[in-house]
């Protein structure tokens, strides 16, 4: 199981831009923490999603 | 009359004790943006004495910008760089500043920024805020980000929070409330997000890494 923003979800073996795909994340608008560290956006596509792994999605919005 | 550089820093050592204040003096902060965020970060940071302040921004003072921004009216037309400069040097005149006019890109990121031990970031553009993200975290390892997302509108100010995201990422902000849904910028929730950004920079060369 990969543990995304809090929740189990099965979806071992997908990659990062595969997951995202499934979503209504902006990928130009986020940061993906991957165990304590940014993962690349130019390595979504080929960062492999292993099980037990702890993701924290990041959401920009506008305004500053 | 102002006073001379060592009686500044006596008043900073009184108020802040003399291993916190070091810890200042001996920083370089780069702040990416001049605008609601920035403006006031950069403002907290020189009264604390932070040893150098980086400042990036391409853009002019507009009228628009003195509802939220720390300009003067008599400062419209300048760039927002030069007159940020002044009134700094009004504030802190001892604090080195380095200023750049000009948008930060995938191509200038990383020299912009090499001398500097923290990186706020203070864009108001969501896609520019991740970019931003992505060359500091991932390219600029040994960095420290302390980015801002949501403080749009005029919701509750109990909501703008700090989160430490990674070792190196802090991110402020109530991480909803987007200024492209029409809802405004206003003044003293967008300086409270600036307030913990700056609390977070201080935080962190007080060595109190944690939330």
């Amino acid at each position: 199981m990969v543990k995304i923003n809090g929740t189990e979800l099965d979806i071992v073996g997908k990659t990062l831009a595969e997951y995202l795909a499934t979503t209504n994340y902006d990928i130009k608008r986020i940061a993906v923490e991957r165990n304590g560290d940014i993962v690349p956006k130019a390595q979504y596509g080929i960062s492999v999603l292993r099980d037990g792994d702890s993701i924290e999605v990041v959401s920009f919005v506008g305004g500053g | 009359m102002i006073p001379t550089k060592e009686q500044w820093l006596r008043a900073l050592y009184e108020r802040h004790g003399k291993e916190r204040q070091n810890a200042f003096l001996s920083a370089t902060v780069a702040v990416c943006g001049l605008g609601g965020l920035g403006s006031n970060i950069a403002i907290h940071l020189a009264r604390a004495g932070i040893g150098k302040l980086i400042l990036i921004d391409f853009d002019r003072v507009d009228i628009t910008n003195l509802h939220r921004q720390q300009y003067k009216a008599s400062q419209i037309g300048m760039y927002k760089t030069e007159a940020l400069a002044d009134n700094l040097r009004e504030i802190a005149p001892y604090v080195e500043l380095e200023a750049f006019t000009q948008r930060i890109t995938q191509d200038n990121a990383i020299k912009l920024l090499a001398s500097a031990d923290i990186i706020c970031e203070a864009f108001d553009d969501a896609e520019r805020k991740a970019m931003l993200t992505d060359i500091v975290l991932t390219q600029l390892r040994e960095k420290y980000l302390v980015a801002a997302s949501g403080m749009a509108g005029l919701y509750d100010a109990n909501s703008i929070k700090t989160r430490k995201i990674t070792s190196k990422f802090y991110l402020c902000g109530d991480e909803e409330s987007d200024v492209s849904d029409g809802i405004g910028l206003v003044s003293a929730r967008v300086a409270l997000c600036a307030a913990h950004q700056a609390i977070a920079v201080l935080r962190i060369l007080a060595k109190q890494f944690e939330i």
